[in-house]
């Protein structure tokens, strides 16, 4: 059995505007190191919502979330932040790029902010993710001159400057074509296979999902099934 | 390492919105530049017209007025004392604006440490003659060497030189307004008549200049020996001390106890003078008010740029906050940028307000009523820069302050959700 990266305990998440909502219904879920996980369900169901939760960027639900072993309640917002920073990798659909840095910079600020490394250091580790993802030749671009599928790629290399516990994605091939997607499952692949990096990816991709270890699929907030595939 | 990491975010938006945080440093800088130079050049004004007033005058002056006497014979005899006395039409008694035993309250005034120098003077009424018109004026009789010594009398002197009136016998300088009613040069002799009726004939050696026009029509000076011939006094005779003291704080203190030691009237400088005292104040003070309101003009510049910076930066923001920034992170960021507009910008603003003093202070400026005086004043205290730069920090915080607290608030859910 191998150790646990993340566990959710019976997470109920509510909203309220305009009326009380149940979004999420008493989720619970664990996620082991170097498992590759995808959830699917329907627009809707309430998949971004979990992922904001589990990865502690939304404080306000019911129920219980360990991170490494930690639980996440009661934490303050800077303590959190250094959760997110340190153990959290986050891929969006929308690449989220700062347009004023260098490729190279916006790699590294995760890291420098983290502060565990000198800049120097920070820098080679930026470089070592951006040649991971064959990008290195574009670092000392800036954002607003590189492809879709290299903008995306720049995203996971800054998921992975602090080699995080766990790299979360909301969809991060939804904006892509079949090729770049496959770059990205490729490389997600790769890091799971590898380096034993835990994973769990948001898609609405069958031919995706199906090639990674596990499946959740969740129905109106709820989680239905968990397809282990290997 | 931190510091290092949050100046780098800030520079960096603040180079990608390089046009309006410059214009907001421009504000400041204009606010800064303004509030020096309106300082400056007020306190330069606000300095040469009580120049006008303090050089000149005495801190302390000792006179006797010529004014009814308190007690009435009634008052004195013992079997009214329990009563109250009626007494209506008191008249002074004819007597000189003289103080009696001068030559002891002088002798005393020079032992005494806390002055610095006193300078007798005498008033004389006297009417000036233009053939067979006369007008009235004054004549002052001065110790022309303590006079130049306390009150700068020579740089009044605008023609002549006035170690003549010294040293030449029965000599007059005249007012200039006097010198031009009369049509006297100098080395002319002109006449007065006294209070008395005696016609007496003076030379004229200079003219003065003291820069209160009405003052210069009507007076002139005379040594004091000249002024006392003039009346027909004794050598002891004199109407006014003149002292200055070495604190001028303690101007109005010791005119109470001069007055009541001497057994004279005692005025200082400040009752004397409220009036200037006002003005100063009163111009110190709307040059603040409208240095400060420029700053705070300048400070709601720095505002809206700030809060339009967020609102375009809003998505560097959330990733910043998901990439494990605290608030506390992003609000330094933005605090840093207000800080480095508002220290550049306040800066510049020393440095411009520094050079518009200085440009000020070569304009030449010119009038009659101001000899002494060729260009403009400037007053360079440095306080006035200290409280500039204090003042610029202290409004660009402020102003940086409330954008930045709600950068730091913004959740990075909501708006990767309005994605
Ligand atoms: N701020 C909010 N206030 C009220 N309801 C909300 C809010 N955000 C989301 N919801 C609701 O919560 C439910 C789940 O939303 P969520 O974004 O998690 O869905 P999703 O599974 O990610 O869908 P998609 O596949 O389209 O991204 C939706 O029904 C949505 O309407
Ligand atoms: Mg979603």
């Amino acid at each position: 059995m191998s150790e646990l990266v993340l566990e959710a305990r019976n997470v109920n998440k509510y909203f309220h505007d305009p009326v009380t909502n149940q979004v999420l219904k008493d989720v619970n879920l664990t996620i082991e190191k170097g498992v590759f996980a995808t959830v699917m369900g329907k627009s809707g169901c309430g998949k971004s919502t979990l992922l904001y939760i589990l990865s502690t960027m939304d404080t306000e639900y019911e129920g219980e979330l360990f991170i490494d072993g930690v639980n996440m309640r009661n934490r303050t917002e800077k303590e959190l932040a250094q959760v997110r920073n340190e153990k959290i990798g986050f891929v969006f659909q929308f690449h989220y790029l700062l347009n004023e840095f260098s490729v190279i910079r916006i790699v590294m600020l995760p890291g420098l902010k983290l502060a565990k490394y000198s800049e120097k250091e920070v820098e080679n580790k930026a470089y070592e993710k951006l040649k991971l993802l064959g990008i290195e030749s574009e670092a000392m671009k800036k954002p607003n001159q590189l492809s879709g599928g290299q903008k995306q790629r720049v995203a996971i290399a800054r998921a992975l400057i602090n080699d995080p516990l766990i790299i979360m994605g909301d969809e991060p091939t939804g904006n892509l074509d079949k090729k770049n997607s496959e770059v990205v499952y490729e490389i997600f692949n790769e890091l799971a296979e590898s380096y034993n990096q835990s994973l769990l990816i948001v898609t609405h991709d069958p031919e995706f999902a199906n090639r990674t270890h596990r499946i959740i699929e969740m129905v109106d907030g709820a989680i239905t099934n968990i397809v282990k595939m290997k | 390492m931190k510091i290092k990491l949050i100046a780098t975010v800030s520079f960096s938006l603040m180079l990608a919105r390089l046009k309006q945080t410059t214009i907001a440093a421009v504000g400041v800088t204009f606010g800064i530049t303004m509030f020096i130079t309106l300082l400056s050049f007020m306190g330069g004004l606000n300095d040469l017209l009580d120049g006008l007033i303090t050089k000149r005058s005495p801190h302390v002056r000792l006179y006797n007025e010529v004014q009814p006497s308190e007690m009435q014979p009634v008052d004195i005899l013992p079997q009214y004392a329990g009563y109250h006395n009626f007494v209506s039409s008191v008249k002074p008694k004819n007597e000189l604006p003289e103080i009696y035993n001068s030559r002891e309250i002088m002798n005393t005034l020079e032992r005494d440490p806390r002055v610095s120098g006193i300078s007798p003077k005498i008033t004389a009424q006297v009417f000036y003659n233009i053939g067979s018109i006369d007008f009235a004026g004054s004549i002052n009789g001065i110790d022309v060497d303590a006079e130049a010594r306390l009150f700068s009398f020579s740089d009044y002197v605008t023609t002549g030189n006035y170690i003549d009136l010294k040293n030449t016998p029965n000599s007059i300088i005249l007012g200039k307004g006097v010198a031009d009613k009369m049509l006297a040069d100098i080395g002319d002799l002109i006449q007065v008549t006294t209070s008395k009726g005696e016609r007496v004939q003076l030379k004229v050696v200079g003219y003065f200049q003291s820069g209160l026009l009405d003052l210069d029509k009507v007076q002139s000076y005379a040594s004091i020996t000249t002024a006392q011939k003039l009346l027909g006094e004794s050598d002891s005779y004199i109407t006014d001390i003149q002292i200055k003291v070495n604190d001028l704080e303690m101007a109005p203190e010791l005119a109470k106890e001069y007055a009541s030691v001497f057994e004279t009237n005692a005025i200082d400088i400040q009752t004397a003078n409220a009036q200037f005292e006002t003005g100063s104040s009163v111009r110190t003070l709307i040059s603040y008010a409208v240095g400060i309101t420029l700053l705070i003009v300048a400070g709601f510049g720095i505002y809206n740029i700030l809060n339009m910076m967020i609102y375009e930066k809003m998505d560097s923001i959330a990733i910043l906050k998901a990439t494990g920034f605290s608030g506390s992170d992003v609000k330094n960021i933005f605090i840093l940028i207000a800080l480095t507009i508002g220290v550049l910008g306040g800066l510049l603003g020393l440095l411009f307000g520094f050079c518009f003093s200085m440009i000020i202070d070569q304009i030449p400026f010119v009038t009659a009523a101001l000899p002494t005086i060729k260009t403009y004043a400037i007053n360079y205290n440095p306080k006035f820069y200290i409280i500039a730069i204090i003042f610029s920090v202290v409004t660009t915080y402020l102003a940086g302050y409330f954008p930045a607290k709600k950068a730091s608030k913004l959740d990075p859910v909501i708006i990767i959700r309005g994605k």
